[in-house]
């Protein structure tokens, strides 16, 4: 229950947030928001012990009962590495906020609301064990990720940036509650566990597939896969501490915490193995390769940041490959697993740091753009420091532990090469040339991004300020970020046992059954030149020598056409989407009556008449019909002649009058078909309509008063005839077609004793059926009180009035 | 008499619909007449036409035509006399604001042809 409250802990200091924002000017507001991470950080440690014993925490907190949906704390191994992550980068984060965003210049209220918001929808997503809570936090995240992307909303970058951003991942967050409501569909559940419990039925399931593709396409889509990446690098428009924290340490995790965490029930179909690896090499290999090419140094740290959770996601692929293989906790494909969980941890820590470092660059130069940029390493010798440290893990070098990881993926992507299920066999290898190619380009970036802002010749003239070093507070949090990537790779054991091994045991359930059963000891030096280590010199050596060649090939990103690029490809979709919608309504929404009707009057005729064909219900009988008299045919005749005269009438009098003519044949008719008060009413009311009819007539404009010869519209009347037909037939069929005799016998029986009247009509609208009556008087007074509104109501004219004088 | 009286409406109901296709407006409103008198004309035909004497009780009389529906046609009467004399002074106000009877210029949106 406590830890379920916890989760909302961060949004609901956020309500205080505005108002200390506006009373409390003198401390910047990041010092009060701070506590809230931290405390939560410190409460998450106290949980460490336990876990990586292999004990579960679990609370629930009720939300719909009825339905099953709840919101539930739930931390094991993986749950508790998150959660750490979430409050632990978000620490220091705001303690860079603090020093990163002006006191009096930025409206730090809503910062912090937003950064606190994204906290409680970050750490929900990764506690919750009920899907329909996961996917609202899971939105929440979107939300407010949209928030700060466009948090400088007067820039039009921003708002770009912010919109790609939010398209993109609701869309995956949509595809995503589809996938679940699935599982539901197969599971009958919406917990987690229970459903992980019962994965060996789910695959069975017709579904299955379905789930399975719906949920990877929301993890695609938050962690910036392939070829969902296009909005992260547009997202770095955002605040440097927000994309620090968000866009590079927590939420485009999420979507490879859904995939660890949906990957014992996923694991067991050998698509899910072939989709996450793949898709995450491809992702790899494309973000490495374009971040060369970029010029601005968050764009670079974007690109990175991209090809860095592909390499996560091939490892959480190969993870789940572990599942078909023979023995596999006994053989490298246990490292797997580890690797991408001990890879997640060591990339949060570096490229928390590195975007830090691009943020205070930017803050000391007033550029990002790596042009202008080069010599700051005697000007600024700190930054320099933990960039170097950051950027040589991220390239995978010694001692950081960017090494480690880089191994044991290495070691993940040979494991693939004995899967059996890519077939043809050479898949596995095609993924590792490709996965070694890309930790080529990684390393090429690494150096790039660190050697050429921080060496070579300064260029004071092109720097918007006079650079110098940063603030002491502002270096804190990459500071300490910077010692833990080093302390990674002198005690990686240590942080595998606490944090990495429960979490292995989280992913992999069908391999270990406690975190001491994850029996991976990881060693900077295996005693010997293992095929991994070979691989590394050969990344150091070639990345070596394309690095110096780099502005002989640098211009090879020209030669493919800015146009066919996948930016390029989703402006031109949400153009085609907008204009397109736009352009098909133009069509049919022409703005005429006319046509309006000619589309009701269709549907209506293509509906009824297709009805009466598919059911074969058209039925035409002669018996029981009444007899015809020689009244009824005069009068019928009488009727017809005067519509015709309706519609043929040149002018528009003789229309009105024939229109009266054809009112008082109606009221003949009632008279010939023994309906006296009918009759009675209806020769009362076309005598007030034809009156009306030739008030309105009188006061025709004079600039149409001519009257204008009718055109005969052969469409007008293909309609009308049709409509006239589907009428005819429809009228027929009914009355050959009656299936059960009238009520009124009990009128007619009971309107002496019971009403006490003797006209059964008149009782009928008065005693029986009273209430129709009532309102029918209602409308009648409505439509009075609307004529005297109409006609006495002249606002426009006094308005026009006052303007004149 | 029935089978009679349906094509009679279904030709009522075509004459309407043309007129509400039309261009003038007042053509429009006299279009929604035809379709009332065509709507009363068939409820009173789908109650059927049988019996001899109007629904007022009398002495001897014992077959009475059907009066549901004619209590049905009368309250349909007032309520689309309503609606029409709505209409018509609604036109009215058009011509008298807007000068025109045309139903391709009383268009809410300049930007559309």
């Amino acid at each position: 229950m406590v830890s379920v409250l916890l989760l909302f802990a961060p949004v609901a200091a956020a309500l205080f947030v505005p108002m200390l924002a506006r009373r409390v000017k003198a401390v910047h507001t990041g010092w009060f928001v701070l506590a809230v991470p931290l405390l939560l950080f410190i409460y998450y440690l106290g949980y460490l012990p336990s876990v990586s014993d292999g004990r579960t925490h679990i609370a629930e907190l009720p939300w719909i009962p009825s339905y099953g949906i709840s919101f539930v704390s739930y931390i094991d191994g993986l749950s508790l590495l998150f959660s750490l992550l979430i409050t632990g980068i978000g620490s220091l984060v705001v303690l860079y906020s603090i020093f990163y965003l002006d006191k009096t210049k930025e409206r730090l209220g809503n910062f912090y609301v937003y950064l606190l918001m994204f906290m409680t929808a970050m750490l929900g997503v990764v506690q919750s064990d009920n899907v329909i809570s996961l996917y609202l936090f899971w939105e929440l995240t979107s939300i407010s990720s949209f928030l700060l992307i466009g948090y400088w909303y007067t820039r039009d970058r921003s708002r770009y940036g912010a919109l790609k951003s939010m398209m993109i991942t609701v869309f995956g967050g949509l595809m995503m509650l589809g996938g679940f409501i699935l599982l539901y569909l197969m599971g009958g559940t919406f917990s987690i566990r229970e459903l992980i419990g019962m994965a060996p039925e789910l695959v069975q399931h017709p579904l299955f597939t379905w789930a399975l593709v719906l949920v990877l396409l929301g993890a695609f889509t938050k962690s910036a896969q392939f070829p969902f990446y296009i909005w992260l690098p547009d997202a770095m428009e955002a605040p440097t501490p927000v994309s620090a924290y968000l866009h590079s340490a927590t939420m485009v995790k999420a979507g490879l915490y859904l995939v660890a965490r949906f990957t014992p029930i996923f694991a067991a179909s050998e698509l899910w193995v072939w989709m996450v690896t793949s898709i995450g090499v491809l992702t790899l290999f494309w973000g490495s390769f374009f971040a060369v090419k970029q010029t601005d140094l968050k764009g670079i740290l974007a690109f990175s940041t991209v090809s860095q959770l592909g390499l996560i996601m091939s490892l959480l692929g190969a993870a789940a490959g572990a599942f078909h293989a023979e023995g596999a906790a006994g053989t490298i494909f246990k490292f797997a697993g580890f690797a991408a969980i001990f890879h997640l941890f060591n990339h949060a820590a570096f490229k928390g740091s590195l975007f830090m470092i691009a943020g205070i660059v930017d803050h000391e130069t007033g550029t990002r753009d790596i042009r202008k940029l080069g010599g700051l390493m005697a000007l600024m010798p700190v930054s320099f420091t933990i960039a170097l440290i950051g950027s040589l893990s991220m390239a995978g070098l010694p001692p950081f532990g960017g090494f480690l990881s880089k191994e044991l993926f290495l070691t993940g992507m040979l494991s693939l090469r004995q899967l059996d299920l890519f077939a043809p066999a050479s898949w596995g290898t095609i993924l590792l040339v490709a996965a070694w190619i890309a930790s080529v380009f990684t390393f090429i970036y690494s150096l790039y991004f660190v050697l050429r802002t921080f060496t070579g010749k300064h260029k004071p003239d092109e720097l918007p300020k006079q650079a110098h070093e940063a603030p002491a507070g502002m270096l804190i949090a990459p500071g300490i970020l910077a010692v833990i990537v080093i302390a990674v790779f002198f005690i990686p054991n240590v942080i595998g046992k606490w944090i990495v091994k429960p979490a292995v045991a989280a992913v992999q359930p069908f391999l270990f059954d406690s975190p001491a059963a994850v029996d991976v000891h990881v060693a900077a030096w295996h005693g010997g030149l293992t095929p991994e280590l070979t691989m590394t010199i050969g990344v150091v050596l070639v990345g070596l020598l394309l690095f110096w060649l780099l502005p002989k090939w640098q211009g090879l990103y020209g030669l493919a056409p800015e146009a066919l690029s996948l930016n390029k490809l989703y402006d031109a979709s949400m153009y085609l989407a907008e204009g397109g919608a736009n352009r098909l309504s133009r069509t049919y929404m022409g703005g005429l009556i006319r046509n309006y009707l000619i589309y009701m009057f269709t549907g209506i005729v293509i509906i009824i008449l297709g009805s009466l064909v598919a059911k074969d219900a058209f039925a035409i009988s002669f018996e029981g019909l009444s007899p015809v008299g020689p009244a009824e045919i005069g009068l019928i005749l009488v009727l017809i002649a005067a519509a015709t005269t309706t519609l043929i009438a040149r002018k528009r009098l003789t229309a009105i009058i024939s229109l009266g003519a054809v009112g008082y044949t109606v009221a003949l008719l009632f008279v010939v078909f023994k309906a006296p008060d009918l009759a009675l009413t209806q020769l009362a009311i076309e005598t007030v309509s034809v009156a009306l009819f030739l008030l309105a007539f009188y006061h025709l404009p004079k600039m149409s008063r001519h009257d204008e010869k009718r055109k005969f519209r052969i469409g007008n009347a293909i309609v009308a005839g049709a409509v006239g037909l589907m009428m005819s037939l429809l009228a027929m069929s009914s009355v050959s077609q009656r299936a059960l005799p009238s009520i009124s016998e009990f009128y007619k029986e009971t309107v002496h004793s019971e009403a006490g009247g003797g006209n059964i009509v008149n009782v009928i609208l008065v005693d029986y059926r009273g209430f129709d009556t009532l309102f029918e008087i209602a409308v009648l007074s409505i439509a009075a009180i609307g004529i005297i509104g109409m006609i006495r109501l002249r606002l426009t004219r006094k308005e026009d009035g006052h303007e004149k004088q | 008499m029935e089978i009679i009286m349906s094509v009679i409406i279904g030709f009522l109901f075509a004459g309407a619909v043309y007129l509400m296709l039309s261009r003038s407006l007042l053509r429009v409103i006299i279009g929604t007449g035809l379709l009332s008198h065509g709507a009363h004309l068939l409820i009173l035909t789908m109650g059927g036409f049988g019996g001899d004497a109007p629904p007022v009780l009398t002495d001897g009389v014992t077959d009475f035509v059907d009066p549901l529906p004619q209590a049905l046609i009368l309250t349909a009467i007032v309520i689309s006399f309503g609606v029409t004399a709505f209409f018509l002074v609604m036109a009215y106000r058009a011509y008298q604001e807007l000068e025109t009877d045309n139903m391709k210029l009383l268009k809410g949106n300049d930007e559309y042809d």
